[in-house]
């Protein structure tokens, strides 16, 4: 029987796998996502059927319980809200990994089960309190700002120390469940350290890296309890966050320890010198310019998002595209509070997704574009990051929509992005500001055209 | 006969190898859904969590056991259902 389950394993691991690879493509992803699914069922079957189970009352207790809450939040949750609730899961898959580590717990265990079960309990309990804080963050609940106070690395550095202690500590005398206690609310305090101090535009890092950690926790679990699949399906999880962290940094051009550590976005940085003036446009204006245009690309970012506007977005780009002109996307890595946040919502929308163009891909069309639109994005279209060598952001690869021949920036007020950078795009010459709330101002477009 | 730790490690150092290459080749349009996918994977602890959950002792290990199930079985519901809402949406251009 026992080796029954562990081939039973053996093919959800295969399942697991294939269903990433078909993942590879938005044409076979969803078949994708349901292999993996029959993946976890069939793991999930081979486990009830392990001999240590004597009673299953709590198991289905908690399995309808947990997978009921499950479902109703999956039915529930707002496309919009998708990272909170990316980062809440993230947090109950670290507590569950907490838990299990605990519970592995028992008399005579070796150095080494130990060790991965106080690394199941430090990486499981520090993405709990994490995620909740990044919960927070994401859902307005706490404000988004980055928190920081004087001391802030001399506080972490020793309770980064006091944690290395205690699971020394623990280690070595594992009948004194003093030292365990002390690593659990330790790395339950270090997870809410590590994340107050993280502003809410570097929130793409963060979730991704708590997603790596949420995958990390399980692998440790796996180790404290002898489990491969745990394992094989932790490191995959695992791996995913960390190649989304990388690509994260990479587009805001920043080492993942300044996101960590700096506390971007909370600091005052000087005001550059910009030249020119804005210029307002009417939407009655806008629609005279776009009634013209032949290529139109649109830049969305977290605006769209809070304003909910991507559907009157789609309802503009189906009558631009009635007449006559060419629509793209641009879609920057960073857009949003997540990584894939905007394709998400366009999708949501029914922009068919071979029109979402990446960075790279709409940029060397720019030039030939009409009229570019940018909507409630702001640092991820700034010129100084190409041009202000004093800029905070310099370096970090933006979409260049200046080179389009009309810009229209759609923007509720002149308030700054995040971090207070001016953004000199505002002031060029073939730039206009169309002020307002982006939902209404595009409805008032659609509303000239037809 | 190897060690089990050893054969252990040898999983993780060859899943984590898999995981880079499979989740490299995946397009950017598609990372909110991978993530959520990655959140149904995580749930995993499901499994190493059923046996410490009917464990039939009754004392602590069994309770914290149950409670992994019910957090674990939130993240493999809602991952997989969510992950197929937003897959579901994304169309290509017809004709």
């Amino acid at each position: 029987m026992d080796n029954l389950i562990q081939f039973a394993y053996v093919v959800s691991a295969a399942l697991f796998i294939f269903g990433l690879k078909q993942l590879g493509s938005p044409a076979t992803a969803r078949r994708g996502n349901m292999i993996s699914s029959t993946g976890m069922l069939l793991a999930i079957v081979a486990a009830l059927l392990d001999q240590g189970i004597v009673e299953y009352q709590w198991i289905v207790a908690g399995i309808i319980v947990g997978g009921a809450i499950g479902a109703a939040a999956a039915r529930m949750v707002q496309m919009t809200a998708m990272p909170e609730m990316v980062a809440l899961f993230n947090g109950f898959g670290g507590m569950a990994s907490l838990l299990v580590g605990a519970a592995a717990l028992s008399p005579g265990a070796d150095t080494f089960t130990l060790v991965t079960i106080v690394l199941s309990i430090l990486i499981g309990g520090l993405t709990f309190t994490g995620s909740l804080v990044a919960y927070g963050k994401l859902s307005e609940k706490i404000s988004s700002a980055a928190v920081l106070f004087s001391g802030q690395q001399v506080v972490n550095s020793i309770i980064v120390a006091a944690i290395l202690g205690s699971a020394v500590m623990f280690c070595m005398n594992p009948d004194n469940t003093l030292w365990l206690f002390l690593v659990i609310a330790l790395s339950l305090v270090f997870g809410v350290m590590a994340v107050i101090p993280i502003g809410g535009a570097d929130m793409p890092v963060v979730i991704s890296l708590l997603n790596s950690y949420s995958g990390l926790a399980a692998c440790a679990a796996g180790f404290a309890v002898d489990n491969n699949i745990l394992i094989v399906a932790g490191s995959l999880v695992g791996a995913s966050g960390i190649i989304l962290t990388q690509i994260m940094c990479k587009a805001m051009n920043r080492s993942l320890s300044n996101v960590l550590f700096s506390g971007f976005g909370s600091g005052k940085t000087e005001a550059t010198e910009v030249e020119g003036e804005i210029k307002p446009i009417s939407v009655e204006d806008a629609f005279y310019v776009l009634e013209a245009a032949s290529s139109v690309a649109i830049i969305p970012g977290y605006g769209m998002a809070v304003a909910q506007a991507q559907h009157v977005v789609k309802e503009l780009m189906e009558l631009l595209e009635h007449n006559g002109a060419e629509v793209n996307f641009g879609i920057h890595p960073v857009a949003g509070r997540m990584p894939g946040h905007m394709n998400v919502l366009l999708a949501e929308a029914d922009v068919p997704y071979d029109q979402l163009l990446e960075m790279d891909d709409i940029n060397p069309r720019m030039e030939t574009v009409d009229v570019a639109i940018v909507i409630g994005a702001n640092d991820v279209v700034n010129p100084a990051a190409r041009e202000v060598e004093s800029s905070p952001i310099y370096g970090m690869p933006v979409i260049n929509v200046d080179s389009a021949r009309t810009v229209f920036v759609l923007k509720r007020s002149m308030a700054s992005g995040f971090a207070g950078i001016e953004n000199p795009l505002f002031y060029k010459d073939n730039t206009r500001m169309l002020f307002g709330d982006a939902k209404e101002s595009i409805g008032g477009l659609v509303r000239e055209f037809s | 006969m190897i060690p089990a730790e050893v054969f252990l490690t040898f999983i993780l150092m060859l899943s984590i190898f898999l995981g880079f290459e499979l989740i490299n080749k995946v397009p950017a349009t598609l990372h909110t859904p991978l993530m959520s996918g990655a959140n149904a994977i995580s749930g995993i602890t499901v499994v190493g969590a059923v046996s410490l959950a009917g464990s039939g002792h009754g004392d602590l290990a069994q309770w914290l056991g149950a409670g992994a199930v019910a957090l674990a079985s939130i993240n493999v519901v809602g991952g997989y259902l969510v992950t197929d809402r937003m897959l579901a949406m994304f169309k290509k251009k017809e004709g």
